[in-house]
């Protein structure tokens, strides 16, 4: 298991450099190549979280253990969080991958596209396996980079703007990040997560952490877009092409924002009642506000991007409730379910919001727009995108026996039962007010009337659009088994066990 | 882009052989002294800027994306990879390892693979700032 750790981010950098070199001449190798590394990858990542027994496991790149105590190399440490995510993330793309073989025909320069894509892929699988917060930033900047040119993919006018609103942003937050490790580095003299923890335990000054931590806050903040940081999501989502959406909205938000918040507030800070209180404030701001902004959107791919932000938000409150009740000292295992709510959400988030870009993406392929005033009654010609489509809008609004109905529930009885009555009563109105976006997506869309097309014209979108479709659907409904006690207890609630209990983090240090 | 007079064209002439051959020094050394691969890429560019900036990219017959520097590109992160990849599947079944002897140290051939990491990413830098270069000045 070991050994195979580096193949995450090996295998689509190789790629991206092999598409670069030979995609010219070989057409076919720049379609299949990224699809079947991914394919791979995705197995990978599944058999890692069938065979993980709960350890840490750690892989010293170039074969250096540490000297003196001091771990000076370069560690790919890999747990059940990171698991869980390189799932997400391997699995969501290469779905995209498969999907943009048809969709991104029309354009010239596809060979870009796949290289950007793995790039963008090696990117987050380096920031989720990273062990130290050097190369975490090196990783993150990676998939950044890669992600704001394939935002202006298209070169139109709207589309570069966006990607340079995105990149502005972007470098302000990569700023925050930088600075921060900066002086992460100069108190503690290590950039390993695991020892600059137990540095910081030693000796605490407690004013620049607070400094730091809130600064970390703002620059992954402005990568998942929560709310007072979210203006560059819309744009940005809605300009890309319809499978770097799905990715973007359903894997970089959480792999470079959400991700690094939980890691680092458990496994390198302690946790603080204030700074928990902080990331609950954000949440929440994020959850009500987002899914306000979204109900105006005529845009189709601008309302899902809007409740991007308000999804986010449910994830942050589950990981926020859970910090303030062990802040407090609180029982240990309302904390442990409110925090799996957090990460289970975030997985069903991967899918049912890559699935509804996808979606997105199909009815823009066929019509040629996205405007929901010019759609309607599209379920006839459409069935399959049609029938997807409607079962991840059940999911995102928290219909049972979707995935999102049992995470959201999870989060709600975790609120309630931690007694914070006012999130719990948003989080309820705020996915009855997503209900109700949602069916307005639907109705304009796919009922209603016809409108004026040319019925010759509009017919399913090809093969390997329909089959990422109806894969993710599938798991839209096969992602509530992991609410099943036995499976719950195997997979999420170890998860979160490992992450809160900081002390498991800190024996790499002595495995090294 | 048409070039430049005739006393800047003669002074390239005899100053870009020169900075061409430091860049070459600096990578081969790269091991034993300051500055190393990175470094290198951004003077063995500059001669081609020099080069390219004072006989104009007409007479060249620059296009604005050279197939070229492009591969060269590729070809030198390529080159790494495929260094650091054999340590895994071949020698040591561990990632980046250094496989190769070490030498004596202070001696030019020595110190194992990293001189050859320096040349890939040499030809990485060179060729991207090149490829920068030429996306902006033609």
């Amino acid at each position: 298991m070991n050994s195979l750790i580096p193949l995450f981010i090996i295998l689509p950098l190789a790629t991206a450099i092999l598409i670069m070199l030979f995609g010219r001449l070989a057409k076919v190798l720049q379609k299949a190549l990224p699809s079947a590394v991914l394919l791979f990858l995705t197995g990978l990542s599944f058999y890692f979280i069938i065979s993980w027994d709960s350890g840490i496991y750690i892989y010293e790149i170039g074969g250096w253990g540490p000297i003196d105590n001091i771990p000076i190399s370069i560690y790919f440490v890999l747990d059940g969080l990171s698991i869980l995510m390189l799932c997400i993330i391997n699995l969501v793309g290469f779905l995209s991958g498969f999907y943009a073989i048809s969709y991104i025909k029309r354009y010239t320069g596809e060979n870009k596209f796949y290289a950007l894509f793995c790039l963008m892929i090696a990117g987050m699988n380096g920031v989720v396996l990273s062990g130290d917060i050097f190369n975490l930033y090196v990783y993150l900047e990676i998939a950044a980079i890669s992600s704001y040119a394939l935002v202006a993919f298209e070169v139109e006018k709207e589309k570069l703007e966006a990607s340079y609103k995105y990149q502005v942003l972007g470098c302000l937050s990569s700023f925050f990040i930088l600075l921060n490790i900066g002086l992460l580095y100069w108190y503690t003299k290590s950039l390993n997560i695991a020892d600059i923890s137990r540095i910081m335990e030693a000796s605490a000054n407690k004013n620049l952490i607070i400094f730091i931590q809130i600064l970390f806050i703002a620059g992954f903040g402005l990568k998942a877009a929560l709310i007072p940081f979210h203006a560059w999501l819309p744009d940005a989502h809605s300009s890309a092409p319809s499978p770097i959406s799905a990715m973007l909205s359903g894997v970089l938000i959480k792999a470079i924002g959400i991700y690094l918040i939980i890691r680092l507030f458990f496994n390198m800070f302690d946790i603080t009642y204030e700074i928990a209180l902080l990331i609950t404030v954000i949440g929440t701001l994020s959850m009500v506000i987002g899914v306000l902004l979204a109900i105006g959107q005529w845009d189709m791919k601008r309302l899902l991007a809007y409740h991007s932000i308000s999804q986010m938000g449910y994830v942050i409150i589950g990981i926020g409730i859970g910090m303030l009740i062990l802040a407090k000292g609180g029982n240990k295992s309302w904390a442990a379910l409110s925090i799996a709510g957090g990460l289970f959400h975030m997985t069903n988030h991967a899918v049912f919001k890559g699935l509804l870009f996808l979606n997105a993406g199909a009815v823009e392929y066929t019509t040629g727009t996205r405007n929901l005033k010019e759609l309607g009654g599209l379920s006839g010609s459409m069935p399959v995108t049609s029938s997807t489509s409607l079962s991840a809008s059940m999911a995102i609004s928290g219909i049972p026996p979707f995935n999102g109905f049992f995470s959201k529930l999870i989060i709600i009885i975790a609120a309630a039962k931690a007694q914070y009555f006012l999130l719990t009563f948003l989080a309820i109105s705020v996915s009855i007010i997503t209900l109700a976006s949602f069916l307005k997506l639907q109705k304009k869309t796919f009922y209603g009337k016809l409108k004026n097309w040319n019925l010759n014209k509009i017919k399913e979108a090809p093969f390997t659009m329909c089959f990422s479709m109806i894969v993710l659907a599938i798991l839209c409904i096969g992602l509530s088994l992991l609410i099943i006690p036995g499976i719950r207890e195997n997979i999420m609630i170890h998860v979160v066990y490992t992450l809160i209990n900081k002390s498991n983090y800190l024996l790499i240090l002595s495995e090294l | 882009m048409i070039g430049m007079t005739l006393i800047l064209k003669k002074i390239n002439q005899l100053i870009v052989g020169l900075i061409f051959l430091y860049g070459i020094y600096i990578i081969t050394h790269g091991h034993l002294t300051p500055g190393g691969c990175f470094a290198v890429g951004a003077v063995i560019a500059g001669a081609f800027f020099l080069l390219v900036l004072a006989y104009g990219s007409d007479i060249l017959k620059l296009r604005k994306r050279e197939e070229g520097s492009s591969v060269a590109e590729s070809t030198g992160i390529f080159i790494f990879l495929v260094l650091a990849f054999t340590a895994l599947i071949i020698v040591t079944r561990i990632f980046f390892t250094n496989y190769l002897p070490k030498g004596i140290t202070g001696e030019l051939i020595s110190s194992g693979v990293i001189p050859l990491y320096n040349i890939a990413v040499g030809i990485e830098v060179a060729a991207a700032l090149f490829n920068t270069f030429l996306a902006l000045y033609l």
